[in-house]
């Protein structure tokens, strides 16, 4: 017996699994910010960061260590220990949920039946660091903040789960490695589920941005109203936290995009092999789309967010959620919709 | 001690202290907060009985959206917390009454179910064999297949339910003005705009 099957050896090999998933995670994240910075710089014709490092490629580092330095300033009237917690727990809740998240075949940390909803609960207590923080700092805009974001990431989270109900339908399954696997017909990129769940493409990417607090929909920390929301009274490294943990979050939006609608690992073209590499350009393709509809749409009026979230979404992925299940259950066009049927 | 073993008293240990917490804690946002890591522990111990779907269910929903409404509604409270805590003392038998009457209750269904006669039977009937299907198929087969009716009528009830909150707490104010979306999403920009070309030094 090899000491990566006793107990011990398989924590040492977990842990270690962790590591490279969260350092996938955060050296990813080092240049999603500057990737983010430079799109939006070069729609507003700027140059964007570029002075520390090539092309400014190490601007991110240099702002984290300018984080990690600085003073915690911590207002007088706050709840210290939700004060500090919040931004702890939005941090770890968003690195949580890519313990499921699969890379190629196979790599997965937690290969568990229920990944999908691992994912949606770990995303679901995501609005908790908002919350907290926006009330522990005991001031006004902080607080708006979060009764905003609080309404506004459950009303996107039904939305969401409908959506995601759609492809367990059509899959049978929800593991993530089994709805990647229910994806590959032998058609290529046209087997994928963006062409049986169009219409649910378009909306699960909107209501991502809702649930991220992207714009257009950055209305908890929207600083034309509220200064920057929930954050106002965060410095130095609990700030720094609330940020990364947006970011992941977002990452994580952008692969399950890609896992979900678009094939994970599979490649577009039949013959070409699959691997992990297709999965991060899709990812990083949706994170260009991400990053362009911050610098191109306009912020949303807080009514119209509620308005489009209840009346529109949420109706349209329930009645989607109808059609697909009569679809996949008569089988119509054959295993387009009832992926379940093609065996194996 | 298996790691299994282990990370049960880890969730025992903190869902019974968290609830605890719950009822000491002098602030009442806390007190949810505590409430919050109450269920988080449960959902640990169902993943250790190997019931995965009902606890996500379980975080989706009740720590996901219940409790965030909970929350909402004890940070807007405006209410003098010092002077409730006062009045603790007052309470106390009330509360401890509820508990020992919920105690009892649990201990006869649990008693019963356990003990007797037909229960083996009853409990071998329900419950499919985990080695051969997931807990997510075995939980819809029996809803949606077993009792599809009852699961039908139970939904009907909430629906019942949901419509006479709504009914109750409607109330149309004639004295505020409201957005019309529609009308603002047709509006024309040509009827609203009008493009002037002004002249150096005059003005309109």
């Amino acid at each position: 017996m090899g000491f990566f099957e006793t107990t011990l050896g398989m924590g040492v090999l977990m842990a270690l699994q962790s590591l490279l998933i969260v350092g996938f995670v955060m050296i990813s994240l080092l240049f999603l910010v500057y990737g983010d910075r430079k799109i939006w710089a070069a729609v507003q014709m700027r140059r964007g960061p570029n002075v520390v490092g090539p092309w400014g490629l190490l601007q991110t580092v240099a702002d984290a260590l300018k984080f990690i330095l600085k003073e915690i300033v911590v207002p007088a009237g706050a709840d210290r220990p939700v004060y500090f917690l919040a931004p702890m727990l939005s941090f770890v809740l968003a690195v949580l949920a890519w313990a499921v998240i699969p890379f190629n075949d196979g790599w997965v940390l937690a290969n568990v039946n229920v990944a999908i909803l691992f994912v949606f609960a770990a995303s679901s207590l995501e609005v908790y660091g908002v919350i907290m923080g926006g009330w522990a700092s005991n001031s006004k805009y902080p607080f708006l903040g979060a009764l905003r974001s609080a309404a506004q990431m459950i009303s996107y989270e039904v939305s969401l789960g409908l959506i995601i109900i759609g492809i367990i339908i059509s899959t049978g399954s929800m593991n993530f490695g089994n709805i990647v696997a229910a994806q590959d017909t032998g058609y290529g990129m046209l087997g994928w589920y963006w062409l049986p769940h169009l219409p649910m493409v378009v909306l699960f990417f909107i209501s991502a941005l809702a649930e991220t607090n992207r714009p257009p929909f950055d209305l908890p920390e929207a600083e034309s109203e509220l200064v920057a929301g929930f954050m106002v009274e965060y410095s130095s490294t609990p700030y720094l936290l609330f940020m990364a943990g947006e970011y992941i979050a977002i990452w994580l939006m952008c692969a399950l995009l890609s896992i979900l609608f678009f094939g994970g690992w599979l490649s577009p073209i039949p013959g070409v092999a699959d691997g992990f590499g297709w999965l991060l350009i899709k990812m990083v393709f949706w994170f260009f789309m991400f990053a362009m509809v911050k610098a191109i749409v306009p912020r949303y009026r807080y009514d119209q967010l509620m308005r489009i979230g209840w009346k529109v979404f949420l109706p349209m992925s329930l009645g989607w959620v109808v059609i697909i299940a009569f679809l996949a259950k008569f089988e119509i066009l054959g295993s387009f919709w009832a992926r379940y049927t093609m065996g194996g | 001690m298996t790691v299994a073993v282990l990370a049960f008293y880890a969730f025992s240990i903190v869902g019974v202290v968290a609830a605890l917490m719950v009822t000491l804690s002098r602030n009442p946002v806390h007190s949810v907060l505590w409430l919050i890591l109450t269920f988080l522990s449960a959902a640990g111990l169902m993943v250790l009985l190997g019931a995965e779907f009902v606890a996500m269910l379980l975080i989706i929903v009740y720590v996901g959206a219940v409790a965030v409404l909970f929350l909402f509604v004890v940070m807007m409270l405006d209410v003098d917390f010092a002077e409730l805590k006062s009045e603790m003392v007052k309470y106390m038998p009330l509360g401890l009454l509820v508990a020992v009457v919920v105690l009892i209750q649990l201990g006869f269904g649990l008693g019963a179910w356990a003990t007797s006669e037909g229960a083996m039977g009853l409990r071998q009937a329900v419950t499919p064999d985990a080695a051969v299907t997931e807990n997510t198929k075995a939980l819809g087969l029996l809803m949606y297949d077993t009792y599809l009716y009852l699961f039908q009528l139970s939904g009907l009830i909430l629906l019942v339910a949901m419509i006479g909150a709504i009914v109750l707490t409607l109330r149309h104010r004639k004295d505020i003005k409201r957005q019309n979306v529609l009308h603002q999403m047709w509006r024309d920009p040509a009827k609203a705009l009008e493009m002037v070309d002004v002249k150096p030094g005059q003005g309109l």
